[in-house]
């Protein structure tokens, strides 16, 4: 039996219900799922807001009563607790068996019984793990389970906000595993901080898995920019990544603009460029003549300072004239053979690389897709398997003065139709264009403390200001709020415990070489 | 227990053993007034008590008492002797005052049911009033509805005393002052000062 809290007294459907509380107020959080049992419906929704009522003015005056006998009569009589519950779906119709859930378009009586919602509540709302859906974590203050449905998540761009260190990387490895495993995407991975492929200590000293650490580590291919660094971290890489010059385009110089301490003009010169040499752009753009510079109408000062930042991008060590071989040619033939690519930026964790880098790639890589799609469509034949590229830093790439021109901006603006997503992972949801986050499908919410970022992180959904009374409360350890295109209701959850012995035994293999049975948990953390 | 036969024959079982208190004098729907049957002991304030009339038995909680002259109009003097001496120095004495008290009417049965309101008539004058034995008293007060009587008329006092009486003869006293403090609240909720005085009279 589910835990009681309370009786309806008042309310509406737009609103929410007022519930006077008989369960411990304190236990009653913001974000609680609970069932209400209608006469003939079952109703289901969440806790949006709690509050402290007194009978009468006169009793909310007065002085707190003087001994425990007092105290003990007025607890919930004279004094009580209240809940605002907004109900969002109607469990007991008789259309639901076939249909499932419905949108709540109605309330339930006065006096209708509330109680945290049930195991099957959840089940029939969220689904079991089966084929297509997989576990994410569990309703707030439940032991249930919560799924997410990995075909419906792919179908569209998706965000993870939430402030540094809430849990946006452990989250987001959570869903890879899964997106792999279920085999309805394969992923791209711009691993800034070099977290995804093998795992890094965590800050409690637990090892957290990379992806090349679990039972999806077959279909994952690790990317590096350096490989030294690699090396010293451990770190066997599949494939070293080097760009030549010919892919770098006027589109990244703007990316650049501050990074490389480019002038608006400076900046607008390597279009004047490109239209002249081509490819062959960057490469003339480093030893111009005089004439040339005449010729193409840029002023010295303007060649200077173009000139002084493509010295700095030249630096990069992966950025060659030349390259031997075509790393956009590999990732894709990764891609298609179904490996999904953790790009590991090693060393070259500074923005300017990992903002060139990954649009880069992303260009090339989106224009073959959008050839094979139309290729695909001429045949009839089905498209190439959907891509979903990670992407960490997502305001870098989608600010609203950038995301009009980048490739970024392009996918997310477009949403599935050349099979490309984005899962865009930020820690300020202020800093991306209001209209690519109207575009993402399915949001994950981590505690933001902005609130800016809080606004920004919910705009377009429906009950605003109730999520919100939600989001800025949740409890900061491992909890998000999920909502959007991939589930029938907001919820707010506790993440699975990516550190568990459970999590570990059901995603765990050993270490490469290890070879030992991976039934064995101990094996999996050998004391170091 | 709750059928009317049933019902009537505890009633009557438990009449034999009532102790008879007083006879009424005087009549309204909402309350009476009884003639002790003993000088100077009424039943207790706030005890409950009952008037058998065949067809309906009216409950009653007892209210104000007093003492004085059987003759309207005279006052008792001052007489200037001990308690002990005053019987023999005076013995037409106890003819000559009486003591009465206030039944205040909360509910009657009628062929085995109860009911916490009034009444559809008064009692009858000269019938004699009883205390309520125990378990009639606790049966009566499973209910609380008649405290919203008592309230009403601003009985207060008596109400307090009631509930603590009363609250002896069910199983677990505090549970049920607990209980019955939670009735008042709302009934009080305009007048804290009257509800806080009112509870604090509760404590067990
Ligand atoms: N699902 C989880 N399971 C176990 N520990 C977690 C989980 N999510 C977060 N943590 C803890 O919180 C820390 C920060 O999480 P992380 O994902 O790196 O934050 P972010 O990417 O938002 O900065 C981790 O190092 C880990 O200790
Ligand atoms: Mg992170």
């Amino acid at each position: 039996m589910t835990e009681y809290l309370g009786k309806v007294t008042e309310g509406s459907l737009s609103r929410g219900l007022m519930v006077r509380l008989e369960a411990p107020i304190e236990e009653v959080r913001a974000g609680r799922l609970v069932a209400i049992q209608g006469e003939n419906r079952r109703f289901l929704g969440y806790i949006s807001d709690v509050s402290l009522a007194s009978l009468s003015p006169q009793l909310a005056s007065a002085p707190p009563p003087s001994d425990p006998f007092l105290a003990q009569v007025l607890a919930g009589t004279g004094y009580y607790g209240q809940a605002r519950v907004l109900p969002k779906l109607i469990l007991g119709e008789p259309s639901a068996l076939l249909e499932g859930p419905q949108p709540a378009t109605a309330i339930p009586p006065h006096f209708s019984p509330v109680h945290e919602a049930s195991q099957q509540d959840v089940e029939l709302v969220y689904g079991r793990e089966d084929k297509r859906r997989f576990v994410v974590g569990s309703p707030l203050d439940m032991e249930v389970k919560v799924c997410l449905d990995a075909p419906l998540f792919v179908q569209r761009s998706n965000g993870v906000f939430g402030k540094t260190g809430s849990g946006k990387t452990f989250f987001t490895r959570l869903l890879l595993i899964n997106l792999i495993q279920k085999g309805e995407a394969v992923n791209l991975v711009f691993d800034m901080h070099g977290e995804y492929g093998w795992g890094r200590p965590t800050e409690s000293g637990v090892e957290a898995k990379g992806l090349k650490q679990t039972a999806v580590a077959s279909r994952v291919a690790v990317f590096a920019l350096d490989r030294e660094a690699a090396q010293r971290r451990r770190v066997s890489p599949d494939h070293i990544v080097e760009i030549g010059y010919e892919q770098i385009e006027p589109e990244d110089m703007g990316l650049l603009r501050q990074a490389l301490n480019l002038t608006a003009i400076a900046a607008e010169a390597t279009y004047t460029l490109t239209k002249r040499y081509r490819q062959g752009w960057l490469a003339k753009a480093l030893s111009l003549t005089d004439e040339e510079l005449k010729e193409l109408n840029i002023p010295d000062m303007t060649y200077d300072n173009l000139r002084r930042g493509l010295d700095r991008l030249r630096r990069l060590p992966f950025l060659v004239e030349h390259p031997p071989e075509d790393s956009v040619g590999r990732i894709l033939k990764a891609l298609q053979e179904g490996t999904s690519v953790v790009l590991d930026f090693g060393r070259h964790s500074d923005l300017t690389t990992y903002v060139l880098v990954a649009n880069v790639l992303t260009r090339r890589l989106h224009e073959i897709y959008q050839k094979l799609t139309d290729q695909a469509q001429a045949e009839g034949a089905p498209g190439p398997t959907p891509l979903v590229i990670t992407i960490e830093e997502a305001h870098r790439f989608l600010a609203p003065e950038v995301a009009g021109q980048t490739i970024f901006g392009t996918i997310a603006r477009e949403m599935r139709k050349y099979n490309v997503t984005l899962l865009v992972i930020d820690q300020r949801p202020s800093g991306i264009d209001p209209e690519v986050l109207s575009q993402l499908g399915t949001r994950v919410l981590f505690p933001l403390d902005d609130e800016r970022d809080i606004e920004a992180a919910l705009a377009g959904s429906q009950d605003r200001a109730e999520l919100k009374n939600v989001l800025s409360r949740l409890p900061t350890q491992r909890h998000a709020l999920i909502l959007g295109h991939a589930l029938p209701m907001p919820l707010a959850i506790q993440v699975e415990d990516v550190t568990s012995s459970q999590f570990l035994s059901k995603y765990g293999v050993p270490r490469a070489g290890e070879g030992r049975p991976r039934s064995k948990i101990g094996d999996l953390f050998p004391d170091e | 227990m709750s059928g009317p036969t049933t019902g009537d024959a505890g009633g009557k079982s438990a009449m034999e053993i009532a102790v008879k208190v007083g006879e009424v004098i005087e009549a309204r729907t909402e309350e009476f007034q009884a003639e002790s049957a003993t000088l100077h002991q009424p039943p207790p304030l706030g005890s409950l008590i009952w008037v058998r009339e065949g067809e309906i038995d009216i409950y009653a909680v007892t209210g104000s008492a007093a003492t004085g002259s059987r003759e309207p109009g005279r006052q008792a003097v001052a007489l200037g002797q001990d308690e002990e001496e005053l019987p023999q120095a005076y013995p037409q004495l106890s003819k000559l005052l009486r003591t009465t008290f206030v039944g205040l009417v909360v509910g009657y049965q009628e062929k085995g049911e109860l009911r916490h309101y009034l009444p559809p008539r008064p009692v009858r004058l000269h019938n004699f009033v009883y205390l309520c034995p125990s378990e009639e008293a606790q049966r009566f007060t499973r209910s609380l509805d008649f405290l919203s009587l008592l309230a009403a008329q601003r009985q207060d006092e008596a109400l307090g005393a009631c509930l603590r009486l009363v609250s002896h003869v069910h199983p677990n006293a505090e549970a049920f002052l607990v209980g019955a403090g939670r009735e008042l609240v709302p009934l009080l909720a305009g007048d804290v000062g009257r509800l806080h005085a009112l509870l604090r009279r509760l404590r067990p």
